[in-house]
């Protein structure tokens, strides 16, 4: 195995995050905060209480997994699909490293960058409201393994994509949306039983609902149900990824 | 002794139908500067690309150092350096990061003191801290042969390593390859310049439309399809070739001024002696003489233009 090889992958992602470090820590930050000042502060006080916890908690963890996937797939898409467009591609793909070490460094940085982002995010979010953390270490795995599931779509994402236009429709048109009607800011039995039914299509609910157990102990849909979705969805990540390589798709002629 | 790079049947098609390599095989000797001639689109850098695993090939078997690139690609790959032909860089990066970032890349652990030597050795060391976008086109360039050098690779491929580079700057590299080669290094170059090839191979290669058209020791290439000439500048016109000089190979100039004698390098006598001697004694004077040899890139354009 060429650990020196996934090392070097690994920090360079991370070295290059730390050059921009305002925008890429400053900016959610700055927007989350601007979340609960509205959300939280101005709106939710005049908002009951969704499940027994106050508005401002509630939206918590959506807001964060909110930010984690944009810029999981933000980073994931950016790392891989930088180096193609300027072309430095050549190196990684000639060097002495299999596929699956190529996507450990780079997914591995993009996942990173996100954790440490929903880290500072969780920080933040309490100076503004009060809430405890019922299960910590499931908080922490759901929002690693939706980091690496997402930063490994974001790759996709790069490596599928042809021009800047692309890179930016996908989260736009897709995550955003998905997330925003993920639950990110009510419970989904607040909507008309329909809705119900068609949100359960969407994975981000599971996401959400997982994360949002982990904070408060109750949930949308079972905590297995949002393991397993969040587990399929990567299997398919990393499915798509397989073939990539395999097949060398837009990467080798 | 065994090639260090072993090419056979080499075959690769691409998805849009073209043909770029038609079963070239191939072999690279230990040591040795090797250069790749041909014209653009005859498959130079496909050959170099899939060695250098970057770019799969249709059919056909690669090894380097006794690796199969496609099953023991890590073994292969960690001997090969590749310059690429166009100049690519991590523009915001350092010289210094961007140079040990590629030795990492290739499993080797850090070693500043070999990268410092490198970073000197391409009079790159002032400018360690510079980002790469602020540097010259051919500074640039020499980052880009400082990365490839960076896990201290026992083959170097350099594609068109001096396109658009100053005389100073190609003389500065031409002498660096010639250092690597007496380090043990094997560099195999492609060039449009034939005065590069002529200057620093050992043996030369001609490929064209997916054919290896040839390869040879260089000298014996030259030696091979050389032709010399001699030239005389006479003092005095002369009508025509005279009669006793007849059998010889010999061009009249139009203005009778100039007598052109061709011949084989290859064969036993120049037969110069005797044909100045026959010429005394024909009682014609000459104030010069000159004698001119076939460059190869006469020899290059011969054999490209025949193999079409």
């Amino acid at each position: 195995m060429n650990i020196h090889g996934m090392r070097a992958i690994y920090l360079f992602e991370l070295a290059r995050w730390c050059r921009t470090l305002v925008q890429s820590v400053l900016s959610p930050v700055i927007s989350t905060s601007l979340y609960f000042v509205v959300f939280g502060a101005a709106i939710g006080s005049r908002m009951t209480e969704i499940g027994g916890v106050p508005y401002g908690a509630f939206i918590v963890p959506g807001l964060i997994m909110l930010s984690v996937l944009t810029e999981s797939v933000g980073n994931g898409s950016f790392g891989i699909y930088m180096p193609r467009y300027s072309g430095t591609i050549y190196e990684v793909l000639s060097a002495p490293l299999s596929p699956l070490e190529i996507v450990v460094g780079y997914v591995g940085a993009a996942a990173t960058k996100s954790v440490i982002l929903g880290l500072i995010m969780l920080a933040t979010a309490r100076l503004f409201v009060a809430f405890e953390i019922a299960h910590p270490l499931w908080m922490l795995a759901f929002l690693a393994l939706t980091s690496m599931t997402f930063a490994l779509f974001g790759f996709l994402l790069g490596v599928w994509a042809t021009g800047w236009e692309k890179l930016q429709v996908v989260p736009i048109l897709i995550i955003t949306p998905l997330t925003f009607l993920g639950g990110t800011f009510y419970s989904i039995d607040m909507l008309p039983p329909v809705w119900q039914k068609v949100t359960l299509f969407n994975p981000v609910v599971y996401l959400i609902s997982g994360f949002r157990w982990s904070f408060f102990g109750t949930a949308d849909v079972s905590v297995a149900a949002s393991l397993g979705m969040t587990l399929g969805f990567m299997a398919i990540c990393l499915t798509v990824v397989w073939w990539v390589f395999r097949t060398g798709y837009r990467l080798k002629a | 002794m065994d090639p260090i790079i072993s090419v056979r049947d080499l075959v690769k098609t691409y998805a849009s139908g073209f043909r770029a390599l038609k079963g070239v095989s191939l072999e690279i000797r230990a040591g040795e500067i090797f250069a790749l001639l041909g014209p653009n689109g005859a498959g130079k850098s496909t050959l170099i690309n899939i060695v250098c695993g970057l770019v799969t090939p249709t059919a056909g078997q690669v090894c380097a150092g006794g690796h199969d690139i496609v099953r023991d690609y890590r073994a292969a790959r960690a001997l090969i350096g590749l310059v690429p032909q166009e100049i690519t860089s991590d523009a915001f990066e350092s010289v210094w990061l961007t140079v040990r970032f590629s030795r990492g890349l290739f499993g080797r652990p850090p070693d500043d003191a070999h990268l410092e030597r490198v970073l000197r050795e391409l009079s790159l060391w002032d400018k360690r801290d510079d980002r790469i976008l602020t540097l010259s086109g051919g500074m640039k360039r020499r980052v880009m042969i400082a990365k490839a050098l960076a896990h201290e690779p026992r083959i170097l491929f350099l594609d068109e390593p001096t396109a658009g580079v100053d005389v100073e700057l190609r003389r500065e590299m031409w002498a660096m390859v010639r250092r690597l080669r007496s380090s043990g290094v094997t560099i195999i170059l492609t060039t449009h310049y034939i005065e590069e090839a002529e200057e620093m191979a050992d043996r030369v290669g001609i490929i064209n439309h997916g054919d290896i058209v040839l390869v040879e020791d260089k000298q014996t290439l030259m030696r091979k399809l050389g032709r010399r000439q001699l030239t005389l500048q006479l003092q005095s016109p002369l009508p025509a070739i005279p009669p006793g000089l007849a059998d010889r190979q010999l061009e009249l100039s139009a203005d009778g001024l100039q007598l052109v004698y061709t011949f084989d390098t290859q064969a036993e006598t120049t037969g110069i002696a005797s044909l100045l001697r026959q010429i005394r004694d024909q009682g014609i004077d000459f104030r010069d003489l000159q004698t001119s040899e076939s460059s190869l890139e006469q020899i290059f354009v011969s054999l490209v233009g025949s193999s079409r």
